[in-house]
Formats: structure tokens, C-alpha cells, sequence
């Protein structure tokens, strides 16, 4: 696919860079230079204080309604709580790793529907964050025998002689390898690999259980050995097609739907390296010519959008009140995304997917709420049309959404209808 | 882009539940097309189509039971339904005891069910398998959908389907023309400056960038859609995350959505209403049963019997609700053999359910034998290109063959004239 490739411009880029590696610019951000910028994303994070959920509800007797009503309603309740601070998180985050760690949630999707358990889902995030920019091989090993996972997978029914192929199936097709990669026997015998690990109610800690492991020689992609979890992720991830496939869906995410051609691709991998080093896979894909092309664009995911939104207009969730917090995660359902609730294993969709009409309601309701908390104080006078653009950080208007905005006296309208033009909603 | 980068690229958006497929579609000025809605209301004569989709591979053996057959019994001693369990159908198969509503429409000859559907070459994953029966196409890479090829080959006007779901299911997203999407809540947009100027952002700008370009149009669309569907919609409390208990939730891994009953509620307003869709498209997941089946799966198809029954009961009470077809599959059922964890792993072929008058009642196609297995698994019977081909045919109107490449294949007396 040749075509001649055209540059954003230096400003476009730094902003670009905040939208793609982090969760969008705020005041200020974009006059500083881009390799300062990706210095700053790319740097370690601070430690992260995890939010107190307190322990699981206690598991009602089966035949009592009302406890387990009263159980379901505790959980909830702490879900809540968890998916409050992460959002304030990824408000105040000020680098990559908060939004690697958002991007590793949509790559091993693991839904709070089945897996039932705030505790687990944390435990599971603060793997993510752990690795976010880490080795792909500590992540992925970890993920292997994540608690979440595998109440999410159903690891606790794969056991020796009835093994469950649901985990080592997706760890394949969508965490590591992709379609086509890997044979039924590879499933068959990586979920034999993956026996004995189990979840307990009362623990997110998962564990081996001896009993329930198969300690036999398995053959996995045509080598046998008594291959263990780690055994069978290193395998995976030891497949040629794991890194084109890793790197491939950082950039579907981080800079455009269509692939990285060749070129590109043989550069990210390089960096990505047998240490299988997530940060200087950023950094290539950052650096990457490709990256500032002006084709580059993506429509941003409602969290990112949401997320951004609050950023710049300087609202942290964290400081709204229940009923606040409540409407924003409902316009986040509304809009198809709520994390700690991806669709299905598969993860969240793309492009026109985010497009529906139903989510462009929710989208202009959720605008509306975050305006409503804002200090808009700056757009009370001078040309506001303007105004609003520099605070959401947006290179230019059209003179479409100028024309549409030019009505609109009230700050908090103006920002609201702002946030949903064409030129906010996607990253240009 | 060539089909094996085409093919790359859908895998790596997860092709999925969602819209990935219509990526690069939509070019559809969708005010003439509402202004051609209000003038010209659906003809109480046309049939309209509603796909339940069943995401996670719903076991069919467990739905359609052959619960007499030893063969059954000894794959599956602790999964089995007893023949005393189920719900006579004769030719030694019964429904599952979920399924009540199902089997008065059985009885009524509203109820068709054709066993043993599947395709060439079964894959086992949910997402390849589902990718396959929502474009139709067994053997490559398609990036359309076959209801939405068929919007395509139907002049391009989106508003003839609609998905009730939050996003937009690749089925009905064609080259050129993708669904309409509606929330299960309703739409309600604000007045006055703020409305008048959100409803500004659906101009189309000159020369403006693909995705922008896409983000004007849906605001369009959205405001063409109030216009014509406002009316029919009303809102009602999201579901309380409280109401979804553990074995509700035991199958979610793969997907789908969980209110099909309000799904349904929000379709059979539309159609009273005499909103020219002839196809809707709603679902429901969690049939990914890998383990504890028993209570999971009864416990879904209850669901799904008591919102298919109320919906065909109430559609029963106008002349254009006694049009609607309701056509119900999943994207695989489950192995022949139980896995050790009392449920059921990846398998090959399943029943379709077709429901409605128009529908011609009984079984269809021949049930698979339970002891010729391919590799463990049902060998299909039917290939679910001739149901799709018999619907596009007798419901739509459509050329089936047109919208299936060529496909020839046609599953006769499914539906009455």
C-alpha cells in the first residue's frame, strides 16, 4: 500500500502523544517539546496506593434469598469503589503506565460479571500495573496464573484427567499468538499444563494444587516435556508469531487500525527484543515515523474520551459525590465501555464500533455531567469558541463545529457540545 | 488491503461481538432516507425478521434431547436429562424443561426447529466460529455480514435493520450501508442552544478527515433516528447488577447481552409502531458452559423461553406482528462427552430455533448420530447457509444467492407462503 505520508506538526504531535500514551493533554502540557514529553509518559510511575474494598462479603447459604441478595449488593458496592479510584487514576496519572495498564485490561478482557470479585479484579490490576511496562514475558506469565483468569477462564475445573481448555485456548488465540498460530493439540495439551491452578473464595491469592495438577509429559507445539504454566506461556510466547502479534495490537490501540506495514513492524520488534521489553516497544512505536503521520488517526475509546475530558477540564472523580460517580459509570455503560466489564474475552471494540447511536447520546450526557463539575471560569469572556478549543486541547476547528459552537453563551453548554465535535471525539 | 492482511487486521480488532466489521462502511444520508420512513410506514403485509443470537456456544444436546438414546446417557452420565425430564417432540428427542413456552409454540406448529446445523470444517473458537455464521462465509476472510449484505443489495437504507444492542453486531454491517443501533433505554436527546448545537455537529464538513467524517454522520444519524423512532421508546431502569446472580453469569466469557427480554420489548414496540425495519437483531451470552452446565444452561434457556414466548404472544395480537420470524442459533454447540467438570467444551453442530405463523412447524434436517462422530464431535447435517438462504428467501425477499456468493443451497418448507 504506497501513498505519499504527510507529518502532523510538532505541537500536533506532543499532543498526539498524550492522547495515544497517556489519557489526553491538560493546560500547559502542550508547550513543552515531544521528546521532554515521551521522556515524562515513559518514565517509572509513583507507587500507587490500592483503594481499601475490604473483605469479600461472606458466602450465603445457598437457600437464603436475602443473604445473598444482601452479598450481591456488598459486592457492588466495592466494584464501585474499585472502578472510582481506578478512573480517578487514570485522571491523575501523569504517565504511560496508567494508560498501558488500561490497555492490558482490554487485551487479557476479564469481565467482573463472571469473575464475582472485586478483590480478584484489583489483585489483577495491580499485576497489570505491575508489568504495564515491564517484560511481555512477566506479564504473560503472570497472567497465566492470574486469580481472576482463572475464575474467568474456569480454571478451577482444569484438573488432571478432566482438563478445561477455556484458558489455554484464549491465552493463544488472543493473549499471545492470535488465529492460526497453534493447533487443537497445543489447546488440548496447554490446559492440561494449566491443571491444579485454583482460586479460593477466601484468598485472591491463587494456587497450585498438587493433587489437581497433571505432571506428565505433554506435547506442545511438537515439543514434549512436563510442561507447567510457566512452561506452556514460554512456549507460547516463544512462537514467531508472538511478537508481530503482541506489537500488532499495541498499534491497533496506540496509533491506527490499519498494520504497521513491514518496515515498521521489523523496527518495533527489534526493540520489543528476546527480553520482550514493553517500554522500548512504546518508545518504538512512539519514535516511529508512522506515528506522526497524518493517517494515524483513531476514534479514542469512550474511556479514553471520558477520561480525557476530565483531565483537561480539570475534574478528578475522586472529588464528585456518589450520585455523581454513579451517573458517569452509567454513561460509560451507555457509551458500550465500563471497565472492569469488557463485552467478552475478545475485549472492547474499535473504530466505527464506538459510533452507534445509542452511544451518542450517552456521549453528549456524559459531556454534560463532566462540564457541569468544571471550572469554566476561563470561558466566560474573549472568544470562547477558541477558549474551549485550547482547554480540550483540540490543533483546530472547522468552521462546521466553530459555526455550531458560536451559539452557545453558556460555559458549560459550550463545553459540553465541544466535547462531542468530530474533532474532539477522534485523535487526530 | 489483500485478504490475508484483511484477515490479519479483523483478527487483531477482535473481530468480536462488536462493530469492528463495519469499519470503512456507512456512506448513507440518512435524513432522506427517515423523511422516506415517516412517508412510507411498514406494509402490514412484510415479514420482519428478528436474529436471536446465543453467544458461547449453547450445548443443543442438552437443548433438543435425545434423552433415550444410550449413546447420550453414557457421554454425558451426570449432564444427561432422563427421558421423564423432558418435553416430548417425538422422534426420540424432547426439549429441555426450560423450555415450556417453546413447546406450546411446538404444539401450535409455531415452532421449527432444524436439527443438527453447522458448517464445513468446524472451528472451535468462539470468535472465528461466530465471525463465520454472522458473514456467512465458512471458507475466508469477509468483512461483511450477511444481513448487512443484504442492507447493501436492499438500496443501502440502514433504518431496514436494527440492533437493539449498545454496539453494532458485524452481522448487520455491510460494505456500504451498517445498521441502525438503538439502546434498550430509548433515546432522548436535550432542546434549546445546547440541542440546537449538538444537532450542528452533524453537518458534514468539506474534505474532512475518514473518522471525523464518521463522528459528523452518526450525529446525524442519531438525530434522524429520534426524529422517526423517539416515539416508540421509553426509558426504563437500567438492570441492577444486584438481580445477576452466580449461576446467571457461570458462561460469560464469550460474550453477548443479558436483557433480552427488554431487548425484545423495545422490537415489538418498534414493529406496532410501523417502523419500516424488516430486520432486528438482539442476543443473549453466558452459554459458554465449561463447567457446572446443568443449572447454568436451564437457567438461560428459561430466560430465553420466557422472552421468546412473551414477545410471540404479543406480536400475535396485530396483523404486522403476525409477519415477524424470529430466527434463534449460537455459534457452536458443545462435545458430545461432558469434560469432567460437569459442563461441556467446544464443539461442532446445533438446533436452530425458527418461530412465528408464518413458520412452518416441526423438525427440519436430520439429527446427527451420536456414535458417528468426528473427532468426538456432531457431524452437521445441515449446512446454516440453506436456513440463512430459506429466510433471505421467504422473509426478506431477498435473492439468496446474491447475498450468500453464490451459495445454492436452500432449506425448503421452513416457511409458509
Amino acid at each position: 500500500m504506497a501513498r505519499t505520508s504527510e507529518r502532523i506538526t510538532d505541537r500536533s504531535a506532543v499532543r498526539r502523544l498524550h492522547d495515544r500514551l497517556g489519557f489526553g493533554p491538560r493546560a500547559g502540557d502542550l508547550d513543552v517539546g515531544f521528546d521532554a514529553t515521551l521522556d515524562r509518559l515513559l518514565a517509572p510511575a509513583a507507587p500507587v496506593v490500592p483503594p481499601e474494598l475490604g473483605a469479600p462479603p461472606q458466602q450465603p447459604a445457598r437457600d437464603d434469598r436475602e443473604a445473598r441478595k444482601a452479598a450481591n449488593k456488598a459486592r457492588v458496592a466495592q466494584e464501585k469503589v474499585l472502578l472510582s479510584w481506578w478512573l480517578d487514576r487514570m485522571v491523575a496519572e501523569p504517565t504511560a503506565a496508567e494508560r498501558l495498564t488500561w490497555f492490558w485490561h482490554g487485551h487479557f478482557a476479564t469481565s467482573s460479571q463472571k469473575v464475582r470479585s472485586p478483590q480478584l479484579m484489583l489483585a489483577q490490576n495491580q499485576t497489570l500495573r505491575r508489568h504495564a511496562l515491564g517484560s511481555f514475558t512477566d506479564l504473560a506469565r503472570a497472567m497465566v496464573v492470574d486469580g481472576a483468569m482463572i475464575r474467568w477462564l474456569d480454571g478451577n475445573d482444569n484438573r488432571k484427567g478432566s482438563p478445561n481448555e477455556n484458558l489455554a485456548r484464549e491465552f493463544l488465540e488472543l493473549f499471545t499468538l492470535g488465529i492460526g498460530h497453534y493447533t487443537e493439540t497445543d489447546v488440548f495439551e496447554g490446559a492440561r499444563a494449566l491443571t491444579g491452578w485454583t482460586v479460593r473464595r477466601t484468598s485472591p491469592q491463587p494456587r497450585l494444587v498438587p493433587a489437581r495438577h497433571d505432571a506428565g509429559s505433554k506435547t506442545i507445539f511438537g515439543r514434549a516435556g512436563r510442561y507447567d504454566a510457566k512452561g506452556f506461556a514460554d512456549l507460547a510466547l516463544a512462537q514467531t508469531a508472538s511478537a508481530p502479534y503482541v506489537a500488532g495490537r499495541l498499534w491497533f490501540r496506540l496509533v491506527s487500525p490499519a498494520p504497521p506495514s513491514a518496515a515498521v513492524r521489523r523496527r518495533l520488534q527489534q526493540a520489543y527484543g528476546e527480553r520482550r521489553d514493553v517500554r522500548a516497544l512504546v518508545r518504538a512505536v512512539a519514535t516511529d515515523p508512522a506515528f506522526t503521520d497524518t493517517a494515524s488517526t483513531l476514534v479514542k475509546q469512550p474511556v479514553e474520551w471520558a477520561v480525557g475530558l476530565l483531565r483537561a477540564l480539570g475534574v478528578r472523580p475522586s472529588a464528585l459525590d456518589d450520585m455523581t460517580r454513579l451517573r458517569l459509570a452509567a454513561g460509560l455503560r451507555g457509551m458500550g465501555q465500563l471497565p472492569l466489564r469488557p463485552p467478552s474475552v475478545g475485549g472492547w471494540p474499535s473504530g466505527a464500533g464506538w459510533l452507534t447511536t445509542a452511544a451518542g447520546v450517552a456521549r453528549l450526557h456524559v459531556a454534560q455531567l463532566v462540564a457541569k463539575h468544571a471550572d469554566l471560569r476561563a470561558l466566560e469572556q474573549g472568544d470562547r469558541v477558541d477558549g474551549v478549543r485550547a482547554l480540550l486541547g483540540v490543533d483546530a476547528w472547522s468552521d462546521r463545529t466553530r459555526q455550531a459552537l458560536s451559539g452557545l453563551r453558556d460555559p458549560r453548554q459550550l463545553a459540553a457540545v465541544a466535547a462531542c465535535a468530530p474533532e474532539y471525539v477522534v485523535s487526530g | 488491503m489483500d485478504n490475508l492482511t484483511r484477515r490479519r487486521f479483523l483478527t487483531m480488532s477482535g473481530v468480536t461481538a462488536a462493530g469492528a466489521l463495519a469499519v470503512g462502511a456507512t456512506r448513507v444520508d440518512w435524513s432522506d432516507l427517515m423523511t422516506a420512513a415517516v412517508d412510507d410506514p411498514l406494509d402490514a403485509g412484510d415479514a420482519v425478521l428478528v436474529v436471536v443470537t446465543l453467544y458461547g456456544g449453547n450445548d443443543g444436546l442438552n437443548t433438543v434431547v435425545p434423552a433415550a438414546d444410550r449413546a447420550y446417557q453414557d457421554a454425558r452420565p451426570d449432564l444427561a436429562y432422563q427421558p421423564d425430564e423432558v418435553l416430548d417432540l417425538g422422534e426420540g428427542l424432547g426439549l429441555n424443561p426450560g423450555l415450556k413456552g417453546l413447546k406450546e409454540l411446538w404444539d401450535d406448529e409455531s415452532l421449527a426447529i432444524v436439527r443438527g446445523v453447522g458448517y464445513p470444517k468446524p472451528d472451535r473458537s468462539h470468535f472465528r466460529s461466530m465471525a463465520i455464521w454472522q458473514t456467512a462465509a465458512p471458507e475466508g476472510a469477509v468483512s461483511t455480514g450477511w444481513l448487512g449484505r443484504w442492507l447493501d443489495a436492499a438500496g443501502g437504507d440502514p433504518l431496514l435493520a436494527v440492533s437493539v444492542e449498545p454496539t453494532l453486531p458485524p452481522l448487520l454491517a455491510g460494505a456500504t450501508t451498517a445498521a441502525a443501533s438503538m439502546p434498550v433505554g430509548g433515546l432522548k436527546l436535550p432542546g434549546g442552544r445546547l440541542g440546537s448545537a449538538f444537532a450542528a455537529l452533524g453537518t458534514s464538513a468539506a474534505g474532512e478527515e475518514r473518522w471525523r467524517a464518521e463522528v459528523a454522520r452518526s450525529v446525524a444519524d442519531l438525530h434522524s433516528a429520534v426524529r422517526v423512532l423517539g416515539g416508540a421508546m421509553h426509558e426504563q431502569p437500567d438492570q441492577q447488577d444486584e438481580e445477576q446472580d452466580e449461576e446467571r453469569t457461570k458462561g460469560a466469557s464469550a460474550g453477548g447481552s443479558s436483557q433480552l427480554a427488554r431487548q425484545l420489548d423495545l422490537v415489538a414496540g418498534l414493529v406496532e409502531a410501523g417502523v419500516p425495519t424488516r430486520a432486528y437483531s438482539v442476543s443473549l451470552g453466558g452459554f459458554d458452559t465449561h463447567a457446572d452446565e446443568r443449572g447454568t444452561q436451564q437457567r438461560l434457556l428459561t430466560e430465553l423461553d420466557t422472552a421468546l414466548s412473551g414477545f410471540v404472544r404479543r406480536m400475535r395480537t396485530s396483523d404486522r406482528g403476525q409477519q415477524v420470524v424470529v430466527l434463534v442459533y449460537s455459534e457452536f454447540g458443545r462435545r458430545v462427552h461432558a469434560n469432567g467438570s460437569d459442563g461441556t467444551d467446544h464443539g461442532t453442530a446445533g438446533p436452530m430455533f425458527l418461530i412465528g405463523d408464518r413458520v412452518g412447524g416441526g423438525f427440519h434436517g436430520q439429527q446427527p448420530s451420536l456414535t458417528d462422530l468426528a473427532d468426538g464431535d456432531l457431524k452437521a447435517t445441515t449446512d446454516f447457509r440453506d436456513v440463512y438462504a430459506a429466510v433471505l428467501g421467504d422473509v426478506l425477499g431477498a435473492e439468496p444467492e446474491r447475498v450468500l456468493d453464490g451459495h445454492t443451497g436452500r432449506l425448503d418448507g421452513l416457511i409458509r407462503a
